[in-house]
Parts: structure tokens; C-alpha cells; sequence
């Protein structure tokens, strides 16, 4: 009687373990690649990862959000401590952080938008919509504020 | 010359068999958030200063309701897709990434939800 062929069984035996942990080439001192923390900050990318910030702040943002529209349909004591809040100095924080945040996204969303759609791909046209997007965002949080607080103060 | 089969390719959804569902629903969000955040930075004015009886006016007016109703499930569906984004790119142990993805969905619903609650509440006077 003669042995079954067995190739998948004599290949698997046969094959090099490739794990990195069981690799003694992966565990050689080899070059790795630049990191982020190699190259000098520019625009581009500081903008690219301030997207990213901006939206998890955001995210936080929006337990504020609901706390507040949750309070409002508590009843008016609930509301009146949520608007004590946001009237208080670190209330006053919060919305301040918020807002940035906003803005931000919003301008770097818009400017997102434009490249989806094929335009501003060219290094120069990158820059100058990354510096108009950082004056608008300015613009428009500085703008909300004096409206902000000429309605609040 | 490419290996991907006829049928893969008129799929279109790729080596993840998602497609692009992910990708279109985040700009599309996205292009609605533009004008409704603006909405939601007059909202905010409206409601300086105001008592409880104002927010109920305000929210009493179909309109306010309806466009904040648009702003928050629009704006919880981007922060979810976002959120997943972020999660999926730093965190590689897979099953801290599945639960963290699994959370930010939950609670981004509960949220959603409450926020909805809160509006629908409001407009129908309190």
C-alpha cells in the first residue's frame, strides 16, 4: 500500500514561518520609514490633522448639545441651570471651544468638498485655499462672537 | 489588464464589500451640514439669554423644528461615520477597534435620539 499523496500537508511543513515573530529578518535592525515627528510642520498637513481634532471635539461638543436641548424639554428648572451654565466663565469656554471647532470643520468640510469634486489640487491652489480657509474660520468665529455677545452682554 | 472578475468589477464594491456607501454618505452629510450649520449658529442667538418659555416658542415654530430635527440627524450620522474613521486608523487592537466602533454607533443613536426627543417635545409645546 502506497502513502497518499499529501502536498498540501509536505508544502506547509516545508514553508518558512513567516510570523514576525518567529522571522529572524523582522527582527533585524532594519531602516524604518520616516514618521510624522521627522518632518518639519506644514501647512497641509497641520491643517489635515486639525480636521481630524476638530471633529472629535465635536464629538464632544455634542454632549453639551443634548444636555442642553435635554434639559430644555426637562422643564424650566433644568433649563435655567443649563443656561447658567453656558453664562458662566467656563461655559463660556466650552461654547468658545465649540465654535472653533465648528468653524474649522466647516471651512476645511467646504475645502474637502472641492477636491472630492476635482478642484484645488495643484501645490499652490492647496496652499492658498489652506490660508483662506484658516481667514475664514477666523472671520466667521470672531464674527459669531461680537453677535454672540452683543445679544448676551 | 486587470484580476478582478466581470462580476467584481460591475459590483463595485471592493476587497471590503462595502463599496463606496461609506465614503458617499459622509459628503453627503457633509453638503447638507454646510447650510444647516449656519441654521444652527442663528439658532444658538436666538436662544442667549432665553427662559424656558421662549426655547418652547421657538421650537413651537415648524420650521425652527424641522430644520433642527435635519441638523441633528445629519450631524450624528457624520460624527458616527467620522468617529468610525478615526477609530478604524489608531486603534489596531482589533478588539478594542470593534468595541470603540461598536460604542461611538451606540451612542451616537442614544444621542441622536434624545436630541430628536428633546426637539419633538419642545415643539409640541413642552
Amino acid at each position: 500500500m502506497t502513502t497518499p499523496y499529501n502536498g498540501f500537508a509536505r508544502t506547509v511543513r516545508g514553508a518558512r514561518d513567516v510570523r514576525p515573530e518567529n522571522n529572524k529578518m523582522a527582527q533585524s535592525q532594519r531602516p524604518l520609514s520616516p514618521h510624522l515627528e521627522i518632518y518639519k510642520p506644514q501647512l497641509t498637513s497641520v491643517l489635515s490633522i486639525f480636521h481630524r481634532l476638530t471633529g472629535v471635539g465635536l464629538a464632544v461638543g455634542t454632549l453639551f448639545l443634548t444636555w442642553w436641548l435635554i434639559a430644555a424639554a426637562i422643564g424650566p428648572g433644568a433649563f435655567e441651570t443649563t443656561q447658567a451654565f453656558y453664562g458662566s466663565w467656563f461655559g463660556y469656554l466650552v461654547l468658545f471651544g465649540f465654535s472653533v471647532c465648528l468653524f474649522y470643520h466647516l471651512c476645511n468640510g467646504v475645502r474637502h468638498l472641492a477636491w472630492d469634486l476635482g478642484y484645488g489640487f495643484e501645490i499652490e491652489d492647496v496652499y492658498r485655499s489652506g490660508w483662506a480657509m484658516l481667514a475664514t474660520s477666523v472671520t466667521l468665529t470672531a464674527v459669531a462672537w461680537m453677535i454672540g455677545l452683543r445679544i448676551g452682554g | 489588464m486587470s484580476l478582478r472578475t466581470p462580476l467584481g468589477r460591475v459590483r463595485g464594491l471592493g476587497a471590503a464589500r462595502e463599496g463606496t456607501g461609506h465614503f458617499w454618505a459622509q459628503r453627503l452629510t457633509a453638503v447638507a451640514l454646510v447650510p444647516l450649520t449656519f441654521f444652527f449658529v442663528v439658532f444658538v442667538f436666538l436662544m442667549i439669554g432665553a427662559d424656558h418659555a421662549r426655547a418652547v416658542a421657538l421650537m413651537g415654530n415648524p420650521l425652527v423644528a424641522v430644520i433642527m430635527l435635519l441638523f441633528i440627524v445629519a450631524g450624528f450620522y457624520h460624527m458616527k461615520l467620522g468617529m468610525q474613521v478615526v477609530i478604524e486608523d489608531y486603534i489596531h487592537h482589533e478588539g478594542i477597534k470593534t468595541a470603540s466602533v461598536l460604542l461611538v454607533l451606540l451612542g451616537s443613536f442614544a444621542l441622536g435620539t434624545a436630541c430628536v426627543f428633546a426637539v419633538l417635545k419642545l415643539a409640541f409645546g413642552g
